[in-house]
């Protein structure tokens, strides 16, 4: 019984990698061999779709429009929840309990409600279609998530570093940079990858507030899927590829995901 | 918790979360507020309608059948995917390089957009040319996730425990991580069944890391769109119209903006009860234990 235990991930694991393998598997035929029939593997083994994803201008700015975003609402997130998580775990203050509760009830909104408001409030103010607006937007779900987790890890760091720190003439901001963010850099990690994650897994919204130039990568998939006919090879190749920036964070991260799940709130 | 000062300068340290998430969050929810009163004619002309739309939305069959759709879809979801979850990590390696193997393999459906999900369903579904489309129909089952109901619902479920039951997992894995190795020791010690270890000793410390995943996934669940959008559009017909995807249909594709306005709102508010309804309930014995 003991032994046989590995059975289960085994298989689920093998269950995950099915259609990541078929996705793979996709991106290598040509169009001809995916519609003359079912093959389990490419026959005639071909990197045209990659090609054509990575040198046509259309398909390789979306990876780079979806990278701007991310990256600019993380950095954003993080930096705005680092004081108010802060403030959460070592103060109490007139309706912290209410702001924190309205925080996360914005964690439980639907994207599609916010949908048509969002495009409406972001033309008014101009900046429909630039990667500002999908980065302000998604901090709508990404800032509350980011200050639960942070609060999660700054309130297993002892007050009586704070009091030492005061105690000794530490002025506050410098205090914060200085001591206080390197020592849960590991939190500060971890906020980030889910902000990342979850802004780069996002499309409703950052289909919505993009036209053409701050065009996600998500969007120009269904929008090449509906209007070039049905290229499956080159939907597969453009799929395959946004797994890839999510590898590379995972990777980085392995060790500190179990451990970020444990001590932070996530 | 008690240790905390009272200082209420400390607003100034959350004002900057305050102005940002006030304005994404309260400026558009105040326009939904707008649109559920009010009757347009277009060129932005407007007309009190009062809770007219409310009571609409509240008898129309439509809105009762995509709530009562999501209500399924949601309880399918979370009665396999919480005790799967659960199983996985207990039966994953504790240490060593595997440990890390699974935890990577498992976080990957986790990173990958989630239209790429719907593409990626829809590719291997499809009946005659998607590896499981095409075996399900060689063995001799009938099966049209495009045409059949039942095929579909198989179909965005398989997805959704594809692509979720890894988060289940990984906070539990994180849970069992917790506990201090005495605490087994000590349940060898008295000969405690696997059952009874699982029962009094894991299942206790997974309290709190559960009450999060149910919470997430439930969250999650009920404001689903883009994978279902993608691989099933709806249909066949209205068979997996979720309440999101109407409410998408609603607001974007007809451009009613005073019913989807009322249905967004009850929506949001169904959300806010049930979370809340499900904290109070998972939270409710935490002291005794």
């Amino acid at each position: 019984m003991r032994r046989l235990k590995w059975v289960v991930p085994a298989l689920y694991i093998a269950f995950l990698m099915l259609p990541i393998y078929w996705l793979l598997s996709m991106s290598f035929k040509t169009t001809n061999e995916i519609l003359g029939g079912f093959t389990l593997w490419p026959q005639n083994f071909t990197l045209e779709n990659y090609r054509k994803v990575l040198t046509e201008r259309t398909w390789y700015m979306g990876y780079v429009n979806s990278l701007i975003y991310v990256l600019i609402n993380t950095v954003l997130s993080v930096s705005v929840a680092l004081p108010a998580a802060y403030a959460f775990s070592r103060y109490r203050f007139i309706g912290d309990k209410h702001l924190f509760f309205w925080l996360l009830s914005n964690r439980m909104a639907p994207a599609a409600v916010f949908a048509l408001p969002f495009f409406q409030l972001y033309s008014a103010i101009g900046l429909f279609d630039t990667h500002l607006a999908v980065a302000l937007a998604h901090c709508l779900f990404n800032v509350p998530l980011a200050v639960w987790i942070l609060e999660g890890f700054m309130s297993g760091v002892p007050k009586e570093l704070d009091e030492l720190a005061f105690i000794d003439g530490y002025p506050f901001w410098k205090f914060f940079l200085k001591i206080f963010l390197p020592t849960i850099a590991a939190g500060i990690g971890v906020a980030a990858f889910f902000c990342f994650m979850f802004s780069w897994v996002e499309l409703l919204l950052a289909k919505t507030l993009t036209a053409v130039d701050a065009k996600p990568i998500a969007a120009t998939m269904t929008r090449t899927a509906s209007s070039s006919g049905y290229e499956l090879g080159l939907l597969a190749a453009a799929g395959a590829l946004t797994i890839v920036p999510g590898a590379f964070v995972i990777y980085f991260v392995r060790n500190y995901i179990a451990k970020g799940f444990s001590l932070g709130r996530v | 918790m008690s240790a905390r000062v009272v200082n209420n300068r400390a607003w100034w340290l959350v004002l900057p979360v305050v102005i940002l998430v006030g304005f994404n969050a309260v400026i558009p929810l105040m326009t939904v507020v707008n649109y559920s009163v009010q009757e347009t004619f277009g060129n932005n002309r407007f007309l009190f309608e009062g809770v007219k739309w409310f009571s609409d939305v509240m008898h129309s069959a439509r809105f009762h059948d995509a709530l009562k759709r999501q209500l399924l879809f949601t309880a399918i979801i979370l009665a396999i995917e919480v005790p799967l979850g659960v199983a996985i990590a207990l039966a994953m390696p504790r240490r060593g390089a595997w440990a890390s193997a699974c935890l990577v393999l498992m976080s990957m459906p986790l990173l990958i957009p989630w239209n790429v999900v719907g593409s990626m369903w829809n590719i291997l579904a499809l009946p005659d040319l998607g590896l499981l489309g095409w075996t399900l129909n060689s063995l001799g089952i009938n099966y049209n996730y495009t045409r059949q109901p039942f095929a579909a619902w198989a179909t965005i479920i398989a997805m959704d425990v594809w692509h979720w039951t890894s988060l289940v997992a990984l906070l539990s894995y994180a849970g069992l991580s917790a506990i201090p190795p005495a605490y087994y020791q000590a349940a060898k010690i008295d000969g405690a069944s696997s059952w009874a270890i699982f029962r009094y000793v894991q299942l206790p410390k997974m309290r709190r890391v559960l009450t999060i995943a149910v919470l997430l996934r439930f969250m999650d669940s009920f404001n689903i769109y883009t994978e279902p959008f993608v691989l099933t559009g709806g249909g066949p017909g209205n068979a997996t119209t979720l309440l999101s995807i109407d409410l998408v249909k609603v607001a974007l594709g007809q451009f009613d903006l005073g019913p989807a306005g009322a249905m967004s709102l009850i929506y949001f508010l169904i959300i806010l009860l049930l979370s809340w309804l499900f904290y109070r309930v998972m939270t409710s014995g935490e002291e005794d234990s």
